[in-house]
């Protein structure tokens, strides 16, 4: 069920100038969360930030009544969101949207780019779960954007990709190697920029693996009210806050 | 206790308090967060004759104390409505207030003919005023002689309580409004979103697909509650006032200012319980200043 709770600032964990992980805690339980959910944070104390952020769920700690969320900052609300004091009240609503699928796969990749990368832990948890062999594919223009390697190394294979070859392959996600050997996966989970997305989708349904997105449009409600953050699908105009944020590829209506 | 119920011709509401056309879904998207039950009323999302899928992404851009929305009146068409959502929630113990859209006077005819079978429904609020749609919408609501003629042929297929929402994008809301209330409208809803627009620097293109779009929130507060007042003082009608209103002290504003009832809008967005906390603030406002029914506020604004 989706809830609107106050939360507090545990604690931040920087990555880079730009990257960080805010690590909310509550007094009550927290919600059950599942992979590629996010929740909508009230910037605290910014009259000029009318609106709630949507923001994906990085990690959930139940025990600890704790929720993580990384964020990038692109504006006036994720900027001011890394500025916080340590207690302060963080009001959030969650968990909001649909989850990636996981089921029947033996091995897949999973591609991040940029701060894309945000809901694959959870995703990744759940895969190990089921024992789906994963491999993680990660693309930024430089190194310094390129986080969390380590985090996610304990959950499988790590590749990267920058456009300026500071780390990993040079170029874009999808000039990666791996894809040389793309048959052998029988699923692709993506988030990141919408060419991103797109370029991977291609090559998915050229190669007939099925492939999941999970998209990032602009949001005010967040619940389905206000159908401000349509995408466009086989079936229409849908509301990535409720019918997504996560759809299969060949769901939507991509130019590809 | 204050009593709190209001009446609109023959519409009663429980309270002053309801949320606004496209900003509160069907009710069912805040069920989670509220007990709807609570509320005045519910004007449900815009509906038209046939399904539209409204406009292209982006149609939302974030300003200063408030946002822009260029929906363009995406929903599954009247018939889907009827057979399909209002059967979810007819049961509410709260007024259910179908907005109608059209593109031309027959559509919005055909829609209003529909509604008025519809047993339940009480009230509909005809929406002379999306500034989000090519055809229709505001056009019919910029100039005195469509919006009467709306109003008029609406008015000989509705029995039941009639209420236009009009836009403030016009030289003057009172002219309006007095032309719609001769055409047989019960009550007035003010205001809809100021036409407007948001420019990316960076890009140098506009936000919205659209270009233009619809303003909403605080920022449009002060301009609707004198576009209230004045209606309040033009037309014998109830008025009905939207704008901006984030909080109980807001509603009691447009109360005070003629308001015989309000609508709730983006505040939704941003606290989905909003609703249900400004009918507990309009209760302790009432009981601290001795106030027995809540619409002894309405238009009791004294002289400075």
């Amino acid at each position: 069920m989706k809830k609107i709770q106050d939360f507090r600032v545990k604690e931040y964990r920087w990555l880079n100038e730009t990257g960080y992980l805010l690590t909310l805690y509550s007094d009550l339980k927290i919600e059950p969360v599942l992979p590629g959910n996010f929740a909508e944070i009230q910037v605290p104390g910014t009259p000029e930030v009318f609106l709630r952020r949507p923001i994906s769920v990085f990690d959930a700690d139940y025990e600890n009544r704790s929720i993580t969320f990384y964020i990038k900052v692109a504006g006036k609300g994720t900027k001011k969101l890394g500025e916080l004091n340590q207690g302060t009240i963080v009001n959030i609503i969650y968990p909001l949207g649909n989850s990636f699928t996981v089921n029947g796969s033996k091995n897949v990749l999973v591609v991040g780019g940029g701060s894309g990368i945000a809901p694959f832990v959870l995703l990744a948890d759940e895969l190990k779960k089921k024992n789906i062999k994963t491999t993680f594919l990660f693309g930024a223009r430089t190194k310094k954007e390129i986080v969390l390697t380590r985090e996610f190394g304990r959950l499988g294979k790590v590749w990267v990709t920058t456009e300026d070859g500071s780390l990993g392959e040079q170029g874009l996600v999808t000039q990666h190697t791996v894809f040389k050997d793309i048959l052998t996966f029988d699923k692709i989970y993506s988030c990141g920029s919408d060419p991103m997305m797109k370029a991977v989708a291609k090559i998915a349904g050229e190669n007939r693996i099925d492939c999941e997105v999970s998209l990032e449009n602009m949001m005010a409600c967040g619940i389905g009210a206000c159908l401000c953050c349509v995408t466009e699908t086989t079936s229409g105009n849908k509301c990535v806050c409720t019918d997504g944020p996560v759809f299969n590829s060949k769901e939507l209506a991509w130019q590809i | 206790m204050a009593d709190l119920t209001v009446k609109i011709k023959d519409l009663v509401l429980k309270n002053p308090v309801t949320t606004a056309s496209g900003t509160f879904g069907f009710g069912e998207e805040f069920a989670d967060f509220i007990d709807l039950n609570l509320l005045g009323g519910i004007f449900v999302k815009g509906l038209t004759l046939k399904p539209r899928e409204g406009n292209d992404y982006p149609r939302m851009a974030e300003t200063a104390s408030g946002m822009l929305n260029a929906v363009g009146l995406q929903n599954k068409g009247i018939g889907y409505f009827i057979s399909d959502i209002y059967p979810r929630i007819k049961d509410l113990d709260t007024e259910i207030i179908p907005n109608v859209n059209g593109s031309t006077i027959e559509e919005y005819v055909e829609v209003a003919e529909k509604l008025n079978e519809v047993e339940g429904i009480n009230a509909i609020e005809l929406n002379i005023s999306c500034p989000n749609v090519k055809e229709g919408g505001m056009a019919f609501g910029v100039s005195c002689p469509s919006a009467i003629a709306v109003t008029d042929a609406i008015r000989k297929v509705y029995d039941k309580t009639l209420i236009v929402k009009l836009t403030p994008n016009v030289t003057d809301i009172t002219e309006i409004a007095k032309g719609v209330e001769v055409a047989g409208a019960d009550a007035v809803s003010l205001v809809n979103t100021f036409l407007a627009m948001a420019i990316d620097s960076k890009t140098r293109k506009p936000v919205l697909s659209t270009v233009t779009g619809g303003l909403s929130g605080p920022a449009i507060k002060p301009i609707a509650l004198r576009m209230v007042w004045q209606v309040y003082h033009a037309v014998k009608i109830p008025v009905i006032g939207i704008g901006g209103i984030m909080n109980a002290t807001d509603a009691i504003e447009f109360m005070l200012a003629g308001a015989t009832a309000i609508q709730v809008g983006t505040a939704n967005f941003i606290d989905p319980q909003v609703s249900v906390k400004i009918i507990e603030g309009i209760e302790a406002y009432c009981k601290e200043h001795n106030i027995s029914s809540v619409s002894e506020l309405t238009g009791a604004l004294e002289n400075r």
